[in-house]
């Protein structure tokens, strides 16, 4: 059983580089911003697959302040871009 | 028996809209659209990973009753829902700059923000 968490672990991983094809080709700077908010959530994911697939629980904690602390980053470039700072 | 199965179908519904996700980043035309597709199917698809998680977990603590997967359970539902919140709030918070920024959509007939003077 969890061997299939490890298996989603790595194919989510796979999933993360397509979005990385759009943060190096993006032609502007909002779809550099997304693609690595995609990265954001699937880094997120990754976090909490990888806490079963180790038996260590405890990295669950740290996929809660990686979700907090992402959301924190994008607004920041999100005022940045926007001209707002 | 029936939660491996349930894992089974949680985890191939994550890994499925996960991947539209980034295909439609990949695939759309301008920023707008691609900030529709990826930030819908990657919250959807990521918040059911959560729920495979959830599930295994249930299962483990039912056949051990070990409390430590009590702590997996609640906690795994704090990181569900801080992620449905903040990646809305954030989506949103990329257009409304995107659009800030001069980013026109693509083929757009009507831009009542930018009448409006916003």
């Amino acid at each position: 059983m969890i061997d299939i968490f490890g298996i989603t672990a790595l194919l989510v991983i796979l999933i993360a580089f397509g979005a990385l094809v759009r943060l190096v080709i993006g032609p502007t700077v909002p779809d550099r911003v997304v693609a690595v908010d995609t990265i954001n959530t699937l880094t997120v994911a990754v976090m909490i697959l990888l806490g079963v697939v180790y038996q260590q629980y405890i990295f669950i904690d740290v996929a809660i302040v990686y979700a907090l602390l992402s959301f924190i980053s994008t607004l920041y470039v999100a005022k940045y871009i926007g001209g707002e700072l | 028996m029936i939660a491996d199965t349930l894992i089974l179908i949680f985890l191939a519904i994550g890994l499925v809209f996960n991947a539209l996700g980034v295909i439609g980043l990949l695939r759309f035309p301008d920023v707008y659209t691609r900030l529709h597709a990826s930030t819908k199917a990657t919250t959807f698809g990521s918040i059911f990973l959560f729920l495979g998680v959830v599930v295994f977990a249930i299962s483990q603590y039912l056949g051990t009753s070990d409390s430590q997967y009590l702590m997996v359970i609640t906690h795994t539902i704090i990181a569900m829902f801080a992620l449905a919140i903040t990646n809305a709030a954030g989506s949103h918070a990329i257009a409304r700059a995107a659009h800030r920024n001069g980013q026109k959509p693509q083929q757009a007939v009507v831009d009542k923000l930018a009448e409006a003077g916003l």
